[in-house]
């Protein structure tokens, strides 16, 4: 087990799109708690991606099981994860581990269907909303070369909020 | 002179119109300014900035530089000695959301309200939007409370018996 160093803005490599994981592995199960422990070192973060330590492999961990009122599936390591259907769009501030004292706001989907291989290569679909479904987003990003401050949007965007924002007519406040 | 101040703060405001910010920052450049956190806004059609800039030139030399460019433009200019410095970000925890047919008083009652909770407010918008016949203001928080969201809408319940919707929610904030 060890703490993997977090590549950080401007880093070059964080734009880097990620590959296929194919091999399902001892390597890639020590990689995943070397990962993990990476995540648990850091401030408070609910989710890392393999790229963000330096390794360009489709992988993510996302749990957001510490939030309190917050559905969730507990421990997740998604592997060559996939988003196949996604709906309803809200505002959230984010900030991560690769960029240091700075948080913004970013419009991620409410809920998505995810499908995911596990850590012997097993494949499973997942439903999420909210929070969880907005962790598996950023993570997600990641993997293709995306940080959320290439997402972020004005604070000012939030003040008129749109019925569009709530598709279906049941969500609105 | 270690108390002196590493940044000055700059304040601008004019009628708007494209171009400002790119003329106003290359002649900061030339001073070799460098520039801190900034805010650009329009307010009532006319542009509004203010930033945070190195205090590597003297006041004077940045007065100089920038006289010129707002004379031309017809900004008016403050330039003040700065406390403090970058890094000093806090995280907002609650957003508050307000609209109501607009009156006098909207924001003394909420931010009144607020801060009898030890609410502490990191970022202010208003608007009022809904044409000159119905005008209606709109206002939205963010910031820091130790408080129950319960506890903030109770103490902001008030304002909805007087026409003022106000919504309380918590602010997400995630890392990743």
């Amino acid at each position: 087990m060890a703490i993997l160093d977090i590549l950080r803005l401007p880093d070059p490599r964080l734009k880097q799109v990620s590959s296929t994981v194919e091999r399902f592995d001892a390597a890639l199960r020590d990689f995943v708690a070397d990962l993990e422990e990476t995540r648990l070192d850091g401030p408070a973060a609910v989710g890392i991606a393999a790229p963000q330590v330096g390794r360009f492999q489709r992988i993510v961990i996302v749990d957001v099981s510490g939030r309190p009122k917050t559905p969730n599936h507990g421990y997740l390591v998604l592997i060559n994860p996939e988003i196949l259907h996604w709906e309803g769009f809200a505002m959230g501030r984010e900030g991560c581990l690769s960029v240091p004292d700075y948080t913004g706001n970013v419009m991620r989907a409410t809920q998505i269907r995810l499908r995911a291989q596990d850590l012997e290569g097993q494949t499973h679909e997942y439903d999420m909303e909210g929070y969880e479904a907005r962790a598996v987003q950023h993570e997600i990003d990641h993997l293709d070369g995306l940080l959320f401050v290439d997402r972020v949007v004005s604070r000012r965007t939030d003040l008129y909020r749109r019925k569009v924002y709530a598709p279906r007519g049941g969500q609105g406040r | 002179m270690s108390d002196m101040s590493e940044w000055n703060l700059l304040t601008l405001v004019g009628a708007d119109r494209p171009g400002i910010v790119a003329r106003v920052t290359r002649a900061l450049y030339g001073t070799g300014c460098t520039l801190g956190e900034a805010s650009m806004l329009r307010l009532g059609g006319n542009f509004t900035i203010m930033m945070m800039v190195s205090a590597t030139a003297s006041e004077q030399s940045i007065r100089e530089a920038l006289q010129p460019v707002a004379e031309e433009l017809g900004l008016r200019l403050h330039l003040d000695p700065l406390q403090g410095g970058l890094h000093q970000h806090l995280l907002p925890n609650v957003q508050v959301r307000v609209n109501g047919a607009d009156r006098a008083g909207i924001v003394a009652d909420v931010t009144e309200a607020l801060v009898a909770r030890g609410f502490h407010i990191l970022e202010l918008e208003s608007d009022v939007a809904g044409g000159a016949e119905r005008p209606l203001y709109i206002m939205n928080i963010q910031g820091y409370c130790e408080a129950t969201l319960e506890e903030l809408g109770e103490a902001l319940s008030g304002l909805g018996e007087r026409g003022v919707a106000v919504d309380v929610s918590p602010v997400d904030l995630l890392i990743g």
